[in-house]
Formats: structure tokens, sequence, C-alpha cells
């Protein structure tokens, strides 16, 4: 029997009325989505609380959308755009990180305040700017437009969170490998990324989601049919006048999935965390 | 080999100088303790050393080769870290196979190396493990191995002993001693316990506010203190300092006399005391005393003594072992 110095039944159960209660809230749109995605157009109307049942049920909405043969192409557009994003913000973001919390340089601090300064203005304020850049560069329509965009929108954060967490790997830990003979690289790549992993998993997930999502920059910088992303294909769905809703609501349960897959791989990180016993 | 040379090493932070002048000699085979209150330079002073800060000026030679402006690598040292400062992600075994790698050293002899350090400290059954697997005294036996198999010149240790409880701080010190007997290697070590430091030394420096207060063995430093600083920290209890006015000594500003060398007695000597705190330790026993001459005085006492607060002592110091400082804070020999 556990004792209850520090844990009141009455509290623990109003803490966890709380969660639930958000997370009901939180999940509730993302299950109103899926469950209409197998219904037919009728059924989605008339009781969209309802969940299938064998006489609404259909795949009419998943058929039109995998039947467009260019929708696994825009997948694989959103997929290419997200991971080469991410790898470059972790890349760039944890190198530059690394050189703020290990160096002491004259303008140490104001640079990392410049990098932070992105965390606090919205890239989408320079929309105009970065398309005409974009024009005058000859990348308008193709994923590397996206990818730069992308790459610059998530570095801020990328830096911010990963050089707090750099501070705290042990000073001992990187001079004792400098003794050893290790390149300031080898320290960065073999000593201090694998100490930062689960930080690293944190940022991939903050970095992962808004990209997977945005519609803006697809729309304004790459709309070509041959560097579509999901959420943008999704959109043929959407007219003005008629609105395909089968259609749409299968697209958007299918671009849950893949977001999902890369999550449950971060979060794994997330947790195991190695730190443990190198130092003290 | 190893034999160190340090002239006038200065090491300033901004504005800040932490080491002002520091010139040492350090011989071939020599354990030399640097010692000192914190923040009196001798950790950063073992780091300009290993080459991991780099001097503001003066000159750094071991075994006669500059290396002032060497990579730590390629200096021949090795460091044991107060922190341990294993690298968690590898075994034992690749924790201390990592330098000799990156050396690009033959793996026969690698395998050879490790071997031998691992048997050396008692480490054979642990060297598939990984660091968080382990104690803190095998962490810091791991430690001391990674230093081991590079075979440098110098082995430099920062406080390796601070993260460990009482018990094992002893053995490890054996261990670190007899380490020393065996390998015969030259050794730098920074700590501020001076028990450590009396009872592992050859030589100690003693370092204060980034200065060298005195150098020499640890009896010459009890014995012979060189000016007040290095009279009141070595020796504890703490040396008694008495105004060398109210004892009648015209020559000198103060007068200190240890702990042990003043006698007790119940009905007559020199001063008369009244004992304000006894602490019996068993082995010794350390009296405070007020007395009308010299203000507040610890008396330590060999064995047990059934002396309680408030009694009426008389005390006398050994005439013999007194130390005497002019108003500089040096000693008057």
């Amino acid at each position: 029997m556990s004792t209850r110095a520090r844990t009141s039944p009455v509290r623990t159960g109003l803490v966890h009325l709380a969660l639930i209660g958000y997370t009901l809230i939180a999940v509730f749109p993302v299950f109103l989505t899926v469950i209409n995605s197998f219904k037919d157009r009728n059924a989605i109307f008339r009781s969209p609380m309802q969940v299938p049942l064998p006489s609404t049920f259909s795949l009419v909405g998943y058929k039109t959308v995998l039947g467009q043969a260019d929708f696994i192409h825009y997948f694989q557009n959103s997929f290419v755009v997200t991971i080469v994003s991410i790898l470059a913000v972790l890349l760039f973001g944890a190198m530059a990180a690394f050189a703020l919390s290990e160096y002491r340089f004259r303008g140490n601090a104001l640079m990392g305040l410049y990098m932070a300064i992105g965390i606090m203005i919205p890239i989408r304020l320079g929309t105009v700017a970065i398309l005409q850049g974009m024009v005058a560069s000859g990348l308008v329509n193709t994923l590397t437009a996206l990818i730069l965009v992308y790459t610059a929108q998530g570095i801020p954060l990328a830096i911010f969170i990963l050089s707090e967490f750099m501070r705290s790997v042990s000073d001992d830990l990187k001079n004792a490998g400098r003794i050893d003979g290790l390149s300031e690289y080898a320290i960065f790549f073999r000593l201090v990324l694998p100490l930062i992993r689960p930080a690293m998993a944190t940022v991939a997930v903050f970095t992962m989601i808004p990209i997977w999502n945005d519609l803006w920059f697809p729309l304004i910088l790459a709309p070509s049919e041959a560097t579509k992303t999901v959420t943008l294909g999704s959109q043929i769905f959407i007219g003005q006048f008629v609105t395909n809703w089968n259609a749409v609501l299968a697209a958007l349960s299918l671009a849950i999935l893949p977001i999902l897959v890369l999550y449950v791989i971060f979060a794994r990180q997330l947790i195991r965390g190695i730190t443990a016993g190198a130092v003290k | 080999m190893g034999s160190l040379q340090l002239k006038s090493i200065r090491k300033a932070f901004g504005d800040h100088e932490v080491l002002k002048g520091i010139d040492l000699e350090v011989k071939d085979g020599e354990f030399v303790i640097f010692v000192g209150p914190s923040g009196c330079g001798k950790s950063t002073l073992l780091r300009v050393i290993a080459g991991l800060e780099d001097a503001t000026s003066g000159s750094l030679q071991i075994d006669g080769a500059e290396v002032i402006n060497t990579p730590p690598a390629k200096r021949g040292i090795a460091m044991v870290f107060q922190s341990y400062a294993l690298y968690p992600h590898l075994t034992v075994k690749d924790n201390m196979a990592l330098g000799l790698k990156q050396a690009g050293t033959d793996k026969q002899e690698i395998e050879t190396r490790v071997a031998k350090a691992s048997s050396m400290l008692s480490l054979d059954p642990y060297l598939a493990r990984r660091p968080a697997e382990l104690s803190g005294g095998q962490r810091q036996r791991v430690a001391i191995g990674r230093a081991i198999v590079r075979e440098p010149k110098l082995f430099l240790f920062d406080e390796p002993l601070s993260n460990l409880d009482a018990a094992l701080r002893v053995q490890t010190r054996l261990e670190i001693a007899g380490l020393h007997r065996r390998l015969k290697a030259t050794m730098i070590y920074v700590t501020h316990d001076q028990v450590e430091a009396m009872t592992l030394a050859d030589k100690i420096v003693v370092l204060n506010a980034g200065r060298v207060e005195q150098i020499g063995s640890p009896m010459e430093l009890y014995n012979r203190p060189a000016n007040l600083f290095v009279a009141g920290f070595i020796g504890s209890p703490q040396m008694n300092f008495i105004e060398a006015g109210k004892l009648g000594d015209g020559t000198a500003k103060t007068v200190g006399i240890r702990p042990e060398h003043i006698a007790l007695s119940r009905d007559s000597g020199e001063w008369k005391a009244k004992v304000i705190h006894v602490e019996h330790l068993g082995a010794d026993t350390i009296l405070y005393l007020e007395t009308d001459v010299t203000g507040l005085l610890t008396v330590r006492l060999f064995g047990e003594h059934a002396y309680s607060p408030d009694d009426v002592v008389f005390a006398t110091p050994d005439r013999a072992s007194l130390h005497r400082f002019d108003a500089q804070e040096q000693a008057i020999l």
C-alpha cells in the first residue's frame, strides 16, 4: 500500500479530470474528421456526429483521393520538404548553438539575440520579399524554395532550445575529448550531439508540424502541379460552389498518418535519455 | 620522462587577473600538489598546463620543449577530472581506448595497454559496461585508467576525489599513491583538501590569489611556513595567531603556535584560561580556550581528556615551536 503524504486522491482526481477534458477537446476535431471520412456524403451532413454504420459506411472519399494519381506525388513532396528541412534545421541549428554556447567571442550575446529575433517576428511578414528573392533566383515552383524558407523558419527556435541544452553538457567532458585528441567537429558530433538527443527530438517535433501543415508558402512559392504539397493538394476538392467533403476529409485523414509516424519516432528519442551517468 | 617548467605564467579573463606570474619547476617523477582556497587559481593553472586555457603570457616547457602553443592532445599529458568526464555512450574499454585510437595507435598495442591498465585498476569485469552502470569509485578508476593508457609524460588530476564519499576517498587516495610509486610518473594534482595534499605530495605548491605563497615538502610547510597565509592554511585545526605585543615580543608583529604545541595543566602554566568548548574525537581532544593574554586559543591534546566547558586550566606553549611573523606577514627565521 502506497503512502498518501504527498498525493491526495481528490487533487489527483481533479488533475486527471482537467487533463482528460483537455484531451477530449483537442482530439475531438481529429476524431470528427476521421469518422466522417468513412461515411457517404448524405450521412456526413445528416448526422455528422455519428460513427460510420454499415448503412452509411463508404470509402468513396479515399477512392477519389487515391484515384487521383497526383496525390501520391503530393505526399512525396510534403515528405521531401519536411524531412530535408528538419535535417537542415537540426544540423545548422545545432552547429550554431554549439558555437554560441561553447566559444567566447566578441558579440556572442548579441549574435544569440539576433538569432532569437526570428522566434518573435513571423517569417510570413517577409513573404513579398521572399517571393521577389525566389523569383530573382529562379527558385519559384521548386521544392528547394520551400526547404530554404522552412529551414530559415525553424532555425531560431532550434538555436534557442539547443544552446540551452548544450550549456548543460559538462565542460569536463568536452575537455576530456580535447585531451584525447578529438577535433572540435568530433567533439560536436560524437560527444555533444548524442548527449542532447532528447532536445534534438523536441526541436524536430516543433519544427516538423508547422512545416507539414503549412499552406501559405506552398501556395505562394510552389503552387505548380509538380511541387504541390498535401495541404495544398487537398484544396482542389474545395471549390467556390461545390466542395467534395468526402475527398477533403479523406485527404486530411491520410495526411495525419505520416506525421504521426514521425512523431512516434521522435517521441521515443525524447524518452530515451542516455545522459545518466555522464558526470557525477 | 616528464619534467615541467613554468616561467612567469599569467592568465587574465578580461580585466581580472587570475594567475599573476607563476614560476615553478617540476622534476621527473615528482608528485606535485597545488593547494589553496577556492578561487586561488589552482584549477586555472592546471588547465593552462593541460592546454585547455591559453595563458596570457609566460613560458611552459614539458621535457624541455616549449608547448605554450601546442594543443592539449599533442602535449603528452593525460588528465583526470573531478566529474570523471567519461564518455557516457561508450563502454569502459572504448572510453580508455578512444585517445589512442584518435592518435592512430596500432590495434594490438591498444589492446595490450587497455588490458594492462584495467588489470592494474581491477576493472577487468567491467570492460563491457557503460559508465552509467558503474559506481562512483569505479568511474573514477576508469577515468584514471583512461589517463594511464596514454602513457603520458604528465598526469594531471583536477580534484579527483571531491565527488567520492569519505571512505572511498581514503581508499582511492591510497590507490593513487600506489599508482605513483609503480608508474614513477610525474603527477600534478589539484585539491583544496590539505589532508590529500599532505599525504600524497612530494612537493606542495600553496597558491593564494593567483600567486605562489610557498613551495616545499609537506613537512617543510608544516614546520617552516614562509608566511602567515601558509601557516594558517596548512595544519588542522588552524594555527593560533597572537599579537606579538601581548607576549612582550618587540621584533615580531604576530606569533603563531599550532594547537598541538600547547601543553595543558589544571594547576599551573603560563596562561590562565577558561574552557569554552571541547570536542572529543577519541584519538584527539580539541579544546577552545579563552585566555586573558591571547584571546581565543585552540589546543589539541592527544588521547582522551576529561575537560568540560567552564573548567579553569593553564596553557603553556612549546617555546621551540613558536612561529614569528613580521609586519609584512613574512616569517622571521
